[in-house]
């Protein structure tokens, strides 16, 4: 039978717990906010590259580019992102589940890995996986210049051929509560992104535009502006060269911010979690700690009672 | 009808630098300085290193633009920089010494090829920083206030 001594420390542990728990869901709200503010602020950026990329390609008689050349995908480059840090819920084992099963499905090619975190690092080295690349604490802060180094690594794997086709593993941000898992194509480019077609080829930027940004190139798109007879400074086809890798980098970003966003929801609820069932652990502790003191005081009582009663006898 | 004006919109892939209407503007395109009158033929180029002048009423501000490229249209420029910066908010002391390490590196004797022409990118932005911060410090030097255009 634990003493009311072992319960006043429980619960003073409990609490402990508690703050801590606390403390990490509110900088995880913190973090998820800037994360998702920079979701808003990359849309304008990526939304311009990809109209002019758009209608540099048009006037181009022969749109080609490096990174959207098609070969058999016979040796793929898969870049699975996770957090550096646990402590959020299912969000780094999901990934990499995932991340798993890809590859098992996959399993007929030849598989090289790039890992972005240290959980997806660890894990996939424990088994004894070679990496491609690591790249770790993005997601605490995400910019764009890790964005433009990943970019430039699995551009140079895919033009020197190492390998012919490049998937992004990651959790997609849909609202606080839940993560969406995605496996995206990076590489080759989908010729229907930079063909000039307004329906489809957008849906990975353009889906997403939605409230928070206050840009007016944003708003409806003035009419025919794809038909605007531009003067290029330099030649159509360098400036389209320029730009697909850029094009690349924003997506890559893009996909960077999406799972820092995810990574710190998922933490956020993990931890709101956990506060809850502190606060439900102190309460049956406490109910528990005064039954015990209850129980001492009316013992006490029957002591006193039964001794006054022997005494007057 | 000319506009009056045009609309500068400046973008990075961060954050949205810059949203004002002005008079003109010099920014440097890859292969020289590049000025813009409103009513400016539509235009697009990209941007190579350098400081983006605009001028606003009586006042001129500056900016550091580095990479990416610019779009001009007759009431409108929206400059997609990589890297894009007020003057105000340089650190110069910071770039100072960045520059001088660049600088040391880049004259390193024996660097490979990839790492002598990455030092010398950043000698380049470094360069471009504190050529921005000082026009823009206010007592910026005359001699360079105007950039030849074309």
């Amino acid at each position: 039978m634990p003493t009311l001594l072992d319960y006043r420390r429980r619960v003073r542990s409990v609490k402990n717990t508690q703050q801590i728990t606390r403390a990490m869901k509110f900088v995880a709200a913190a973090k998820l906010r800037r994360a998702q503010e920079g979701v808003f602020a990359a849309r304008p950026y990526a939304h311009e590259i990809l109209r002019v990329l758009r209608s540099a390609a048009a006037r181009m008689e022969n749109v080609a580019h490096p990174l959207l050349v098609r070969r058999p995908e016979e040796k793929i480059l898969v870049v699975v992102l996770t957090g550096d840090r646990s402590l959020a819920g299912a969000f780094n084992s999901n990934v990499i589940r995932h991340a798993s099963e890809f590859m098992r499905e996959h399993s007929s090619k030849q598989i090289e890995l790039v890992v972005v975190g240290k959980k997806g690092r660890d894990t996939f080295r424990k088994r004894g996986l070679k990496f491609a690349g690591e790249y770790l604490d993005v997601s605490a802060k995400v910019e764009f210049s890790k964005a433009k180094e990943i970019a430039a690594r699995i551009a140079e794997l895919y033009i020197s051929g190492e390998v012919d086709a490049v998937y992004a593993i990651y959790n997609e941000f849909k609202n606080v509560m839940v993560q969406n898992l995605q496996a995206q194509k990076l590489l080759p480019v989908d010729p229907e992104v930079v063909s000039a077609g307004e329906k489809d080829g957008e849906k990975s930027l353009a889906s997403h535009a939605g409230p928070g940004s206050s840009l007016p190139m944003e708003q409806a798109p003035r009419g025919g502006e794809l038909l605007v007879d531009y003067i290029y400074e330099q030649p159509v086809e360098e400036i389209f060269r320029a730009l697909v890798p850029r094009y690349l980098e924003t997506e890559i970003y893009r996909i960077l911010l999406e799972s820092a966003a995810a990574e710190h929801a998922a933490r956020m609820t993990a931890m709101d979690a956990a506060t809850r069932n502190a606060s439900e652990l102190i309460d049956k502790l406490t109910l528990q700690m005064n039954k015990i003191r209850q129980a001492g005081i009316t013992k006490e009582i029957i002591e006193i009672v039964s001794g006054a009663a022997s005494a007057m006898g | 009808m000319l506009p009056e004006a045009i609309e500068l919109q400046v973008v990075t892939p961060e954050r949205h630098v810059l949203s004002e209407n002005v008079q003109s503007l010099e920014m440097p395109a890859k292969d020289g300085y590049l000025g813009v009158l409103p009513g400016h033929a539509p235009l697009i180029t990209l941007l190579g290193v350098g400081t983006l002048t605009y001028h606003k009423g009586a006042e001129t501000r500056y900016l550091t633009v580095m990479n990416g490229f610019a779009e001009v249209l007759p009431d409108r420029v929206i400059v997609l920089a990589e890297l894009s910066e007020r003057a105000e908010e340089i650190d110069v002391a910071r770039s100072r010494a960045a520059l001088e390490r660049a600088q040391a590196e880049a004259a390193k004797p024996g660097t490979q090829e990839a790492e002598s022409s990455e030092a010398e990118a950043k000698v380049e932005r470094a360069t471009a920083r504190l050529q921005t911060a000082s026009k823009g410090g206010g007592s910026g030097s005359p001699q360079d206030s105007r950039r030849s255009t074309h």
